[in-house]
């Protein structure tokens, strides 16, 4: 392949990398909104998202059965789908936090590695309980997503890109989600009393927050869109495996870390960072490289990335540094 | 009531061992067993009684062993013993080692002549136990929490499976086309501790300037890219060979073995050959035995020297360990490789007792294992590190097994248990495939329950009691 060659898929790769970028970004607010509030690394979030796919991809084979489909309009069933997804995935989210989380913060023990160790059983658990129903219910390890004409269709755009209906709609929920949740952060109530909670959880309980509900809602949101990028992420692969949460939530909390955790907008900038990092590598390494270092070598790169990038700012991109005090 | 406790002891033990010397093959038997081992590691009764009991039991239980291979009951009453030996508290330190060394030199060799599945379920535990003691090192030891610690015990296992196999030949010229042979592996072993320190420092350079957190996921980032690499590193020079993995490594000649098993005369003993599969099980347990010996030796003397003092010191307070004037980084350092040495020599004797290497074996699925043994045994002790890997092997590839065999029965005949016709239960619901949900439980509910672990380490119970403490007093905040 010529230099020129090169250039010219450069445009596709960075508007796949965006598609991924947006995913990892609504996967990664969920993990830094919870960083922000508990300063816990939640796990169980990645099973939190894969639940949301696997929901949109059960309203997609019950209500969308091409033969005699409940709702026959395509996008009106990925609606209904999203909706699901944003509030099965949310109140598994709360379940979550209220029957793993709470006990142990009740207790008051000061080892940060407890409530970790909770979050990495609840995702197992979270893992087994999708397989055991997916092998109850369909038999099956791998589900499929339906693929439908209407959201394949390809438009074409300047530049020699291409982009499917789907890629749209994935661009145009995510946001719209976003732009929701910086609204709702930034300009409601419920977003002031997070970042107070955020910031100091004694003090906000002194002005009348109630930490508890804080927490709670937190997790609601966070898992909301920790469930509508699953069923877009569905959407994007096709293929949904009880398993297949664990690769997008490290990246997703790698964008989170990236951005600094705890950041809202970092994790957002950190996510479509992640996003382009993964597809330009995947797409240029072997170039580079005269195949001897192929597209495997992606996470490779995105991670070493991170490392990098936490070398010269520990804090992240958009990170505040804290010095500790003694 | 207390008063009863100990004549019921003792007659249920005399009733256990007299039933095994008369009806061995029979299940209530088994079961008496199992109610003395329970009744008197837990009742109360004179240190020297116990010890006694403790000794008549696990004889009885190698008898019904020898007399049973296959029987499941009397194994796991046996390991209760061994872990009543290990835990209980007032029981003499030369009873301890007595009856310990006993029970895993004699005992298990006896039963696992016949039976290699009890050689095969040793081998496992010590190899996951020394894996845990590592990471207990620089987890619980200097508190610093690493997510890719699997990635040394990959190294350790791909330093031999390179070059014990036919594999080195492939990019190294004029090397021996079979690989070195397996008595190389004894020199492995310590190159692979070199190796993987090695690794470790080069891992942790960059991630230990980091804290907390961010420690955690690049170390998990790095962790990967191990593995990574050892998918992919089958070109442009084949070093690993790629997903397929490396097989066959070679194994180290048991010769001696054959002709120790030949002097005492096992094979009359048994009535029947020993053949190279169950010497090579037997080899490999001694040989896992002996290093885990080692590496609890070389740790506990870590642990009570001077950098086992700064470890606790850095896991405490960074910021106090620093003014005392510990020089941070290199000693997070030093624990790193330590912790990377034990699963490095460990990874070598995998290799060499699988024959075969995959970049499978090594995933983050692996890495938080072994976290979660830690965890579970208690961060920091090292009884709990070896009881942790213990407890969740035995319940992986052993109790989880036979629930699902016993589940399987059920269904073909077809009992009814509660109502519910056992022939109906979907094929799908089988236990021993859904380990992680067991595991998932059972972390939730040590977390909440018992947070310090199964065998806490004694300053960590001291400060989970005040924790609790301070919120009694605080009224739950």
């Amino acid at each position: 392949m010529t230099l020129g060659d090169l250039i010219a898929i450069l445009p596709q790769t960075i508007l796949e990398g965006l598609l991924l970028g947006f995913v990892y970004a609504m996967v990664a607010l969920g993990y830094t909104m919870v960083y922000g509030v508990l300063g816990l690394i939640n796990f169980a979030h990645s099973e939190v998202f894969m639940i949301g796919a696997v929901i949109g991809l059960e309203v997609f084979r019950f209500w969308g059965n091409p033969a005699a489909p409940v709702i026959p309009n395509p996008f009106l069933l990925l609606l209904v789908a999203l909706l699901f997804a944003a509030v099965g995935s949310g109140f598994m989210a709360v379940l979550v936090e209220r029957f793993a989380y709470r006990p142990l913060r009740k207790r008051g023990s000061k080892n940060i590695l407890v409530p970790m160790i909770t979050a990495i059983g609840v995702s197992f658990l979270l893992q087994d309980l999708t397989r055991i129903y997916a092998a109850l219910r369909h038999n099956e390890f791998n589900m499929q997503y339906r693929t439908y004409e209407a959201l394949n269709q390809v438009f074409e755009l300047p530049l020699q890109t291409t982009i499917q209906m789907k890629g749209v709609l994935i661009i145009g929920v995510s946001v719209l989600m976003l732009i929701g949740l910086t609204y709702l952060v930034n300009r409601t109530k419920l977003g002031k009393a997070i970042r107070a909670v955020s910031q100091d959880m004694q003090t906000a309980a002194l002005m009348g927050i109630n930490p508890d509900t804080i927490i709670s809602r937190t997790f609601l949101i966070g898992g909301a869109l920790g469930g509508v990028a699953g069923v877009l992420f569905g959407l994007l692969y096709t293929n949904v495996t009880p398993y297949s949460g664990v690769l997008p939530g490290l990246k997703a909390f790698t964008s989170a870390v990236l951005g600094g955790i705890g950041n809202i907008p970092g994790a957002m900038v950190g996510g479509l960072i992640l996003g382009q990092l993964e597809t330009l590598s995947g797409t240029y390494l072997p170039f580079l490289t005269n195949g001897n270092f192929g597209t495997e070598y992606k996470d490779v790169f995105a991670f070493l990335t991170l490392v990098l990038l936490l070398l010269f700012r520990p804090q992240g991109i958009f990170g505040q540094n804290v010095s500790e005090k003694v | 009531m207390n008063g009863y406790v100990f004549p019921f002891t003792l007659a249920f033990t005399a009733l256990s061992v007299v039933g095994a010397l008369l009806r061995p093959a029979s299940d209530l038997v088994n079961l008496a067993l199992l109610a003395s081992v329970a009744l008197v590691s837990l009742g109360r009764m004179s240190t020297a009684w116990r010890s006694g009991l403790l000794a008549v039991l696990a004889l009885t239980l190698t008898l019904l062993l020898r007399l049973n291979p296959g029987d499941k009951l009397a194994f796991y009453g046996l390991l209760g013993v061994l872990i009543a030996c290990f835990l209980l508290p007032n029981l003499s330190t030369l009873v301890r080692v007595a009856l310990g060394a006993a029970i895993l030199f004699i005992s298990v060799p006896i039963a696992g002549l016949t039976n290699s599945f009890l050689f095969e379920l040793g081998i496992q535990i010590g190899i996951f136990a020394a894996l845990a003691l590592g990471l207990n090192v620089v987890v619980g030891q200097a508190g610093l929490l690493d997510l890719g610690f699997a990635a040394f015990f990959a190294i350790g296992a791909y330093t031999w499976g390179i070059f014990g196999s036919p594999q080195a030949a492939q990019f190294i010229e004029g090397f021996p086309p079979g690989g070195l042979p397996g008595n190389y592996l004894y020199l492995f072993m310590a190159l692979a501790i070199i190796t993987a320190a090695i690794t470790g420092v080069l891992i942790g350079l960059p991630a230990l300037r980091l804290r907390g957190d961010y420690l955690a996921i690049v170390t998990l980032g790095l962790g990967e890219v191990v593995r990574v690499f050892a998918n992919n590193l089958d070109k442009p020079l084949n070093i690993t060979n790629g997903p397929q993995g490396i097989t066959p490594v070679n194994r180290p000649e048991v010769g001696f073995l054959t002709q120790f098993l030949q002097a005492i005369g096992a094979e009359q003993v048994y009535g029947k050959p020993i053949d190279s599969y169950i010497t090579y099980a037997f080899f490999f347990y001694l040989l896992v035995l002996l290093v885990i010996g080692v590496v609890i030796l070389v740790n506990i003397r870590l642990a009570n020297s001077r950098f086992g003092r700064a470890w606790v010191a850095i896991r405490e307070d960074e910021i106090a360990a620093k003014a005392m004037g510990i020089p941070l980084l290199p000693t997070k350092l030093l624990a790193f490789a330590t912790g990377a040495a034990f699963s490095g020599i460990m990874g070598a004797i995998f290799a060499a007792k699988q024959t075969f290497v995959s970049p499978e074996s090594f995933t983050l699925q692996a890495s938080i294992n072994i976290l979660a043994f830690v965890i579970l045994g208690g961060m920091g002790s090292i009884g709990g590190a070896v009881v942790g890997a213990a407890a969740v092997t035995v319940l992986n590839i052993g109790l989880l097994k036979d629930f699902s065999d016993l589940l399987n029965t059920w269904r073909q005949t077809g009992v009814t248990i509660l109502g519910y016709n056992m022939a109906n239960l979907p094929p799908q619901l089988n236990p021993a495939k859904y380990e992680r949900l067991v595991f998932g439980v059972i972390l939730i509910l040590m977390m909440i329950f018992r947070p310090e672990g199964l065998i806490p380490e004694q300053r960590h119970r001291v400060e989970m009691q005040e924790a609790r403490q301070e919120a009694k007093e605080g009224g739950g905040k």
